[in-house]
């Protein structure tokens, strides 16, 4: 399928899903079990996407104290929690990113 | 409803009102649109359809997954499957704001529902719940999603232009998890959130190797069970 394709039917589903309740109000209910499951959506989603590219390394676990994407991972988790700053989380995670691995390339590890 | 006892408010005062209230917000935006576009290059994907995507899709963590997904050779299904869950949580905003939008034509309705992004929404429904939805209220949200659209469009493509320049030693596909992170940290705030957004983080370890990325859907629907379990039992 070719990226057009995937555009073209994910923009259509996810107009549809913003018109789905502005159009048809009166005709469909939410059942209050998805009301309530929708708000997490966002969290879990976001979490899997960052739990795979800290955690694996060329599709293989890697926990190790030389996964510098975990620790600078952890480092800009840290920021954000205390700073409440989007752009300064990104700043300190990539510069943190950075300067582990020239740390540890000086290192030779 | 109290702003029917009000004199009516022009079109152009109200679009221009949205536009003010969104403005803060685009500067918050426009990082983020500028990393979509430079990553978007960087998986590969060419730059018309790195562009156009801003504009087709319009939703901003979804066209970030979307990149990741393409860089990994994933089927256009998965991906499709995928933006969809994402955007799920859009049916929400719907049902909130369907009630100030019922008179308005289908092409209103059309029109703001393409609009109807996390940032536009946020500062719409506090507009309506405020003044109502009498008069050209609607004029506000358009205004804020215009205003939010022209943003997103512009800085994809400084984005677009600026992954061209960046080398790819400066590892800048590790601004994906980073403004995932930037996102979703300050927005937990109870204890429900922080259950889905964790177990989602672990399930995501074990269902990792699940044939065609599907791993993240399944481990994602993990995660808002777990929340809503947590929820339950207060």
């Amino acid at each position: 399928m070719s990226i057009w394709v995937v555009m073209l039917l994910g923009g259509v589903l996810t107009f549809l899903t913003r018109l789905s309740f502005i159009w048809l109000q009166d005709r469909i209910s939410m059942p209050p079990l998805i009301r309530r499951a929708l708000r997490f959506v966002p969290p879990a989603v976001l979490s899997v996407v960052i739990f795979q590219e800290l955690l694996f390394r060329n599709s293989a676990l890697d926990l190790s104290p030389t996964n510098t994407r975990l620790l600078a991972g952890v480092i800009a988790v840290i920021v954000a929690w205390r700073s409440r700053n989007p752009l300064l989380t990104i700043a300190s995670g990539m510069a943190a990113l950075l300067l582990l691995n020239l740390l540890f390339s000086f290192l030779g590890i | 409803m109290t702003a029917q006892a009000l004199p009516q408010v022009s079109r152009a005062s109200q679009f221009r009102r949205g536009l003010k209230a969104i403005l803060p917000i685009l500067l918050a935006v426009t990082p983020f649109g500028m990393i979509y576009g430079a990553l978007a290059l960087q998986a590969g994907i060419p730059l018309a359809a790195a562009q156009s995507m801003s504009f087709i899709v319009f939703a901003g963590s979804s066209q970030f997954v979307t990149t990741q997904l393409v860089s990994q050779l994933i089927p256009g299904l998965v991906i499709v499957l995928t933006i969809f869950v994402v955007n799920l949580r859009h049916a929400l905003y719907s049902a909130s704001v369907a009630p100030y939008t019922q008179r308005l034509p289908f092409r209103w309705k059309a029109g703001l529902a393409y609009f109807l992004t996390d940032e536009a929404y946020a500062v719409s429904i506090l507009h309506y719940e405020k003044e109502g939805s009498a008069g050209n209220q609607h004029w506000f949200f358009f205004g804020a999603g215009l205003g939010l659209w022209t943003c997103w469009q512009l800085s994809t493509a400084l984005g677009i232009f600026l992954g061209a320049v960046i080398p790819a030693s400066w590892s800048l596909d590790f601004a994906l998890p980073l403004t995932f992170i930037a996102l979703i940290v300050p927005a937990l705030k109870d204890r429900a959130g922080v259950t889905a957004s964790l177990v989602a983080g672990f399930a995501a370890v074990i269902a990792f190797s699940l044939p065609y990325k599907t791993g993240i859907i399944v481990a994602a629907l993990i995660g808002v069970a777990a929340g809503l379990l947590v929820e339950g039992r207060k």
